[in-house]
């Protein structure tokens, strides 16, 4: 059975359609990127599997269980961990408040604040300081240290690189690549299109809310994802989606 | 001289008191509680009920009445404050003023327009007192009142840094669409703040009727009080709200001194200064007025 199944999702933002009937499978221990423009869905997609949205239609499943009416807290507890767009530290607390933070839900793991700091070095000297306080690079490390806190199943990272700089998001990948390595689920929407492909084993490309080509990283090719990013792959150039 | 700064200082731990539930509830709910005077008097008729119906002393009293509070902070929150919430920042405030004149006036109905006092039931200690060297005497009620002021104080300020639970309610006050994507139940953890708030609101109260005395429409006064100790201290910290009685209490000690009607104009000077001062240093608007820190996040 599929760790994380989304069956059919429909999510809005009052009249707008942000995420219209998407459906797509992830086994346990595969690494599955999202890519598509800005607006096209994927944030929206991250946060509905996560609880912050409630769809419109459709259901989450988890290891076969129904999460559609189960609220962000309580899906932590059962296995899955969002790293938000922009990161979203608590600001006013210190790292290692954050980490802890983190562990609110309890699930049994490996995962505790000096094995966070083991993966992110960088924060050992920070870890009293306010996460306000920090670097952009450090900042993030913080935001995917606490969702590994709760020891998920499955891991979505929306947009880590974003707002660093190409050298902190090699070695934030690198920190990753570990994680990856040792059989963690992950979801990763990504903008830049040779990582995404370069270390996922799937890739969905979204476009418009809709998911518009989807296959295994290493078998499609960068003009593939890039006609679809571009919605060029359709048969009537120029027609207005419905 | 020095006998007034003491008894001042003394009298500031009673305002910390009381401004303890209207700063936390500000700093971590958002949340300007205007029934919080009434609730304290709520509080204060609870305990005299006990103790003339029932011959419960205060101090016993308080065992039935925090937990009644605690639970009446929930059930606020739940179904009054959390949906209010929802309208924006301004209802909070409309419902809370409600509250407040619904609060008075139900005491009001029950307990008729009578001048209340728990002094009666705790015995001397209403006005039994130390004495200090240098002639100076002390009450004794104040002195349990400072020193309560600074044990509430503190303890909150631990159990929010400290503890898993003041962890997640100092993020749900941060971030709660974030708090709850790392596993903290926003509602739950704005449900039990406000619980906190009210055992300190009942605690207020419970002084309230033992160093003075009290009837149904006493609440707006203490308010006042709170609001203005919790301004100077700067709402955004516990610390600042003791420090921010203090300073109220010495004012009006100090104003009482310079003239015998000075008391409460002396008060309400130092805040007026204090508000201006703040606002001419931070720019207009209320978060710089009650010095909260920036909310911006990344």
């Amino acid at each position: 059975m599929s760790l994380l199944s989304v069956e059919d999702l429909v999510v809005r933002h009052g009249l707008l359609q942000a995420v219209r009937g998407v459906s797509f499978r992830i086994e346990r221990g595969e690494t599955l990127a999202l890519v598509g423009a800005n607006g096209a869905g994927k944030t929206t997609l991250l946060r509905a599997i996560a609880g912050a949205h409630q769809p419109a239609a459709g259901r989450v499943l988890l290891d076969g269980a129904d999460l559609t009416n189960v609220p962000s807290h309580k899906r932590v507890g059962m296995g899955i961990a969002l790293v938000p767009e922009g990161r979203k530290l608590f600001v006013q607390m210190t790292v290692e408040e954050n980490l802890l933070l983190g562990r609110t839900a309890s699930r049994p793991g490996e995962w505790s604040v000096d094995r966070v700091l083991d993966m992110f070095p960088n924060l050992k000297p920070r870890r009293h300081a306010k996460t306000g306080h920090l670097s952009g690079g450090e900042q993030q490390a913080t935001a995917i240290g606490r969702a590994l806190m709760s020891n998920p199943e499955v891991l979505l990272l929306d947009e880590v690189s974003l707002g660093l700089s190409p050298l902190i998001v090699d070695r934030v990948y690198a920190a990753l690549q570990g994680l990856m390595a040792s059989g963690t689920t992950i979801i990763l929407v990504e903008q830049d299109l040779s990582r995404a492909l370069s270390v996922s084993d799937r890739v969905i490309c979204m476009l418009e809310g809709r998911v518009a080509l989807e296959g295994p990283s290493k078998a499609v090719s960068r003009d593939e994802v890039t006609k679809a990013y571009f919605g060029l792959h359709r048969k009537s150039p120029g027609s207005v989606p419905a | 001289m020095s006998n007034q700064i003491i008894q001042g200082i003394l009298l500031g731990g009673y305002y910390a008191l009381i401004a303890c539930g209207l700063s936390f509830m500000f700093s971590v709910m958002r949340i300007i509680n205007l029934a919080h005077g009434s609730l304290a008097v709520f509080a204060a008729f609870a305990l005299w009920w006990l103790a003339s119906r029932f011959h419960i002393p205060p101090f016993v009293g308080l065992l039935i009445v925090l937990p009644l509070m605690a639970a009446i902070g929930w059930a606020l929150q739940r179904f009054l404050l959390e949906r209010s919430a929802r309208g924006g920042a301004l209802l909070p405030i409309l419902t809370t003023f409600g509250l407040a004149i619904v609060i008075d006036n139900m005491l009001f109905e029950q307990f008729g327009a009578d001048t209340r006092s728990l002094a009666p039931y705790i015995g001397s200690l209403s006005y039994d007192s130390w004495e200090w060297p240098g002639n100076i005497y002390v009450g004794k009620l104040a002195v349990i009142m400072f020193a309560t002021a600074v044990i509430l104080l503190g303890g909150l300020q631990l159990f929010l840094t400290r503890t898993r639970l003041g962890r997640s309610i100092r993020a749900t006050s941060e971030d709660p669409d974030t708090a709850g994507l790392v596993g903290v139940d926003a509602r739950r953890a704005n449900a039990i703040a406000a619980s906190i708030a009210m055992v300190t609101v009942g605690l207020a109260g419970a002084f309230l009727g033992m160093r003075a005395t009290f009837d149904p429409y006493a609440g707006a006064p203490q308010l006042l009080f709170a609001f203005e100790a919790a301004v100077i201290g700067g709402a955004g910290s516990l610390w600042g709200t003791l420090v921010g009685g203090i300073v109220l209490a010495l004012a009006q000690t100090v104003g009482a001194q310079v003239h015998p009607q000075g008391f409460l104009i002396g008060g309400h000077a130092v805040f007026l200064v204090v508000l201006f001062v703040r606002l001419s240093t931070s720019g207009l608007g209320l978060r710089g007025l009650l010095r909260l820190p920036s909310r911006s996040a990344s």
